[in-house]
């Protein structure tokens, strides 16, 4: 185990590196500069000359990039070109509104999305089944900023249960913070929901296939039992899979609810530096993002240790 | 009143019907052999008796056990019956076993649901069966997991399971099939001692009539759904009243004609000329498990230093257990794999040294027939493609119109016809595709063709046609075999040389006759006493059951 988690962090870190040469080339390339950025279109040469080697734009490439990421190594992800302020503490007043956002919703999905698709396998072809994966289809197909307005519509406008919008921050306590989390989770959950229903009900269904299965049943053990204790674990290894690879989605794809609920997110942090070209922002987030998948990643490869005893043993 | 009595068992799954009229009954403690071909309803009247059938499955008539309905009886009592009082074993053990529960769960699981036990009690009776079916407390703790135990393991612990509770009634559906012949006659042995130590009534189904006709005390015989005859096993495989059974017998007993070939036929002459293939001290390592991160692995010797030669013309068995190296050796003759040390000759020229263009013309001297009819071919793919498939091989490309009468000749040498041409594979039986392989393999007119269990996964009417095929095709074409077999019935019929492989050397050569029938080396011998043979198992049950 010890020499599987060292090989996997080894890894992870490759992929940082790797990473990180590629956001810092792609930065390169795109158009837009940082100094005329700060300055406005109206800013002398001079004066754009002076900003770009006090930025160290003026430096060769390597040296450039060197110094950025050994700047993420202690944490120093440099200042933001538009608000001059560090993007550490951008990032950071962001992601503690993104993060709790993205394991709400992956909570509520899985909650959901786990006993539906079991629910769906073990009564194949019945009306439970039918009924089941229609609503899963209806998930899937819907977009998830129309599920938003209707929740907000319905729980906001209509019952006043919760804010329609905006976030009033940690400050105040929890529970006004949850309180304007719970609807934008809702809409990211359901269609993430829906998928993760689907595939867990066609691994259970391949898993109910197996010899095993039969075995299991000739010792006398009822269906439900069957399916609780035997089936279960072995579905779980492609749910796992999915669930890695919504919360990384989760975590920096909801530019669309976090802008119909006017939530200060990574997502429209990401999008405003952007669109005002202030590249490390850009650079810092995606290092981020990168980060966070690396690391969930590594999460679900020892959750598929620990579920499946025949991929401990490989280093 | 006998401990199961089926009556007119009718089965359909979804309109189709699969079993018609079946009439079986076993008395306590009493070996039933049930017997017939593949799709005959042997494994669907097995199911029945434990009410595992498919979904769409529709059963009709009488299912008896120990008094109860099987078929009428709430879901509820089967759960009780099952596991408790009838036991079964299945077909294939690799994927028999929850892989991700240990053994010891997976033993104890049934006796703490059926009797209610503490942990404790049932993992001390589950650990005292598994010492009872060879798996001992030293090497096999309740803590291994399936995937550390090898097939025949996996096989002692399905046993285990089945037979935990003393089941009445133990339904074994195929149970050394995917078995090695040593292994087989292992576990058949376990089987045995542990239907007559606990007198257990034994439902045994094989397709191998040899193996039943070991163990059964009655056998019933049938064919697409239907019993054809059923009786007291050496009366009924005797006197073969039934034309079925008379066909299945003859067929398992089929030794394909052929004129004497190969070196003994010609003289000494023949050992004169260049031979054909040449393995000249052929060893292949492969990477072992890492044991810690600073030593270096150990690598795993799976071909051992073998050197042998083959003649044109001459079919030679490679015989050994499974994981001797056989299959591994093949792919080196093959140009597939290649050696860790020693060198490879086709015609001459070191095979085992050339890169892949110049492999080109010895890849159209060797051809392959895999064991698999239904996995080695392309669904999607007509005929004509798969079967001109090493075509390619081929200095010039052929023309069209050429490329399909190249077709139509091969298929019609296997014995199919030029209008299958145009048939994709699943139009096919499982006899006709394996004559597809074939096809395919002597389409570019190879000098050698090596067989990989080529004949295991037929039944045995078909296993005997495509044994007279490959014969035919030996005498007519003049192609030599290298035949990989552990089923040494295949190896006699076949084969005028036979080499016997044990942990990666081969450890016996010689005429095929002499080595089956005389056998020298300690892993020949352990081969050919298990190998299961009709002759011999007929002989002794005569004697038990007397009959002239």
């Amino acid at each position: 185990m010890t020499a599987f988690l060292a090989k996997r962090l080894g890894f992870g870190f490759l992929t940082l590196v790797v990473a990180s040469v590629v956001v810092f080339a792609v930065m390169e390339i795109l158009p837009g500069d940082p100094a005329r950025v700060m300055l406005g279109m109206n800013a002398t040469p001079e004066a754009l000359e002076t900003l770009r080697n006090q930025m160290g734009l003026n430096e060769p490439v390597l040296l450039r990039y060197l110094n950025w990421a050994g700047g993420l190594l202690t944490g120093d992800f440099g200042r933001s070109y538009t608000y001059s302020s560090p993007v550490v503490d951008l990032i950071g007043e962001r992601v503690i509104v993104s993060l709790p956002l993205a394991i709400i919703s992956l909570v509520l999905s899985t909650a959901i999305a786990i006993p539906v698709g079991i629910y769906a396998a073990a009564r194949r072809g019945r009306a439970g089944d039918t009924v089941s994966m229609g609503a899963a289809q209806l998930g899937v197909a819907v977009p998830n900023f129309w599920f938003a307005l209707l929740l907000i519509y319905v729980f906001a406008v209509w019952l006043r249960l919760v804010p329609a919008g905006g976030f009033p921050g940690w400050s105040g306590g929890i529970w006004p913070g949850l309180k304007s989390l719970i609807l934008p989770a809702i809409a990211l959950a359901l269609p993430q929901a829906a998928i993760l229903a689907r595939v867990t009900r066609s691994a259970m269904l391949e898993v109910l296939g197996e010899d095993y299965i039969r075995t299991a049943r000739a010792k006398g053990m009822p269906r439900r039992y069957v399916l609780w204790r035997h089936a279960l674990r072995n579905a779980m290894i492609p749910v796992l899979t999915i669930l890695g690879l919504q919360f990384a989605f989760l975590l920096a794809g909801t530019i669309i609810i976090e802008n119909v609920f006017y939530l200060p997110g990574l997502g429209r942090l990401v999008f405003q530096a952007i669109t005002q070209r202030d590249l490390i922002v850009v650079e810092g987030v995606v290092m981020l993002l990168v980060a966070s998948v690396v690391v969930v990643n590594i999460l679900v490869d020892i959750c598929y240790a620990l579920v499946d005893p025949r991929l401990r043993v490989r280093g | 009143m006998s401990l199961l009595e089926i009556e007119k068992l009718s089965l359909d799954i979804a309109g189709v019907p699969i079993l018609n009229g079946v009439d079986l009954a076993i008395g306590e403690g009493e070996v039933m052999g049930l017997v017939g071909e593949s799709g005959s309803g042997k494994s669907m009247t097995a199911l029945a008796v434990m009410r595992l059938l498919p979904n769409a499955a529709r059963a009709t008539g009488r299912v008896a056990f120990d008094g109860i309905d099987v078929l009428a009886a709430p879901e509820a009592a089967m759960n009780r019956l099952r596991g408790d009082d009838i036991g079964m074993v299945f077909q294939e053990p690799m994927t028999a076993l929850n892989p991700v529960k240990t053994i010891g769960e997976q033993v104890a699981e049934g006796i703490r649901w059926h009797t209610g036990a503490s942990r404790a009690d049932a993992e001390a009776r589950a650990r005292a069966m598994l010492d009872r079916v060879g798996l001992p407390e030293s090497k096999f703790p309740l803590s291994r997991y399936p995937h550390e135990l090898s097939g025949g393991q996996r096989q002692r612990v399905v046993i285990a399971i089945a037979c935990a509770l003393n089941p009445k009634l133990l339904i074994a559906d195929e149970p050394t099939t995917a078995l090695d012949v040593v292994l087989q006659a292992q576990i058949l042995d376990l089987l045995r001692d542990l239907v007559s130590e606990r007198g257990m009534g034994l439902l045994l189904i094989s397709h191998d009539l040899a193996v039943v006709t070991d163990m059964a005390d009655r056998i019933t015989i049938m064919r697409h759904g239907e019993v054809m005859e059923a009786g007291e096993t050496a009366p009924t495989l005797s006197r073969q009243e039934h034309p079925y059974t008379r066909q299945l017998a003859r067929a398992s007993m089929h030794v394909p004609d052929r004129k004497k070939h190969g070196p003994a036929a010609g003289g000494s002459s023949l050992e004169d000329l260049p031979p054909l293939l040449s393995v000249e001290n052929v060893t292949r390592d492969y990477p072992g498990r890492r044991v810690s991160l600073f030593s270096k692995p150990e690598p795993f010797r799976a071909v051992d230093g073998v050197s042998f030669t083959l003649q044109a013309g001459q079919s030679t068995a490679l015989v050994g257990r499974s994981g001797c190296g056989k299959s591994t050796l093949a792919r080196m003759i093959l140009a597939l794999d290649r050696p860790t040390a020693g060198a490879i000759r086709l015609n001459g020229q070191e095979v085992s040294a050339m890169d892949e263009a110049a492999l080109r013309p010895a890849r159209r001297d060797m051809q392959v027939v895999f064991q698999d009819p239904y996995g080695s071919f392309n669904p999607r793919h007509e005929v004509e493609r798969l079967v001109a498939e090493p075509l390619h091989l081929l200095e010039e490309k052929p023309s069209p119109a050429r490329r399909r009468e190249m077709v139509a000749t091969a298929l019609h040498e296997v014995g199919l016809s030029a209008s299958d041409m145009d048939k994709y594979p699943h139009e096919f039986s499982g006899g006709q595709r394996q004559r597809l392989s074939i096809a395919r393999a002597i389409i570019t007119r190879p000098r050698l063709v090596v067989a990989d269990e080529p004949v295991s996964a037929l039944d045995v009417s078909i296993r005997a046609q495509v044994l007279d095929l490959f014969a035919d095709l030996n005498q007519r074409l003049g192609i030599a075999y290298l035949f990989i077999t552990h089923d040494l019935t295949v190896a006699r019929a076949i084969t005028d040389e036979v080499m016997v492989m044990h942990e990666g050397r081969i450890v016996e050569r010689g005429r095929t006759g002499e080595v089956l029938d005389n056998p020298q080396s300690d892993p020949a011998r352990a081969l050919v006493a298990a190998a299961p043979d009709l002759h011999r198992a007929l002989k002794r049950r005569m004697g038990e059951q007397g009959v002239a």
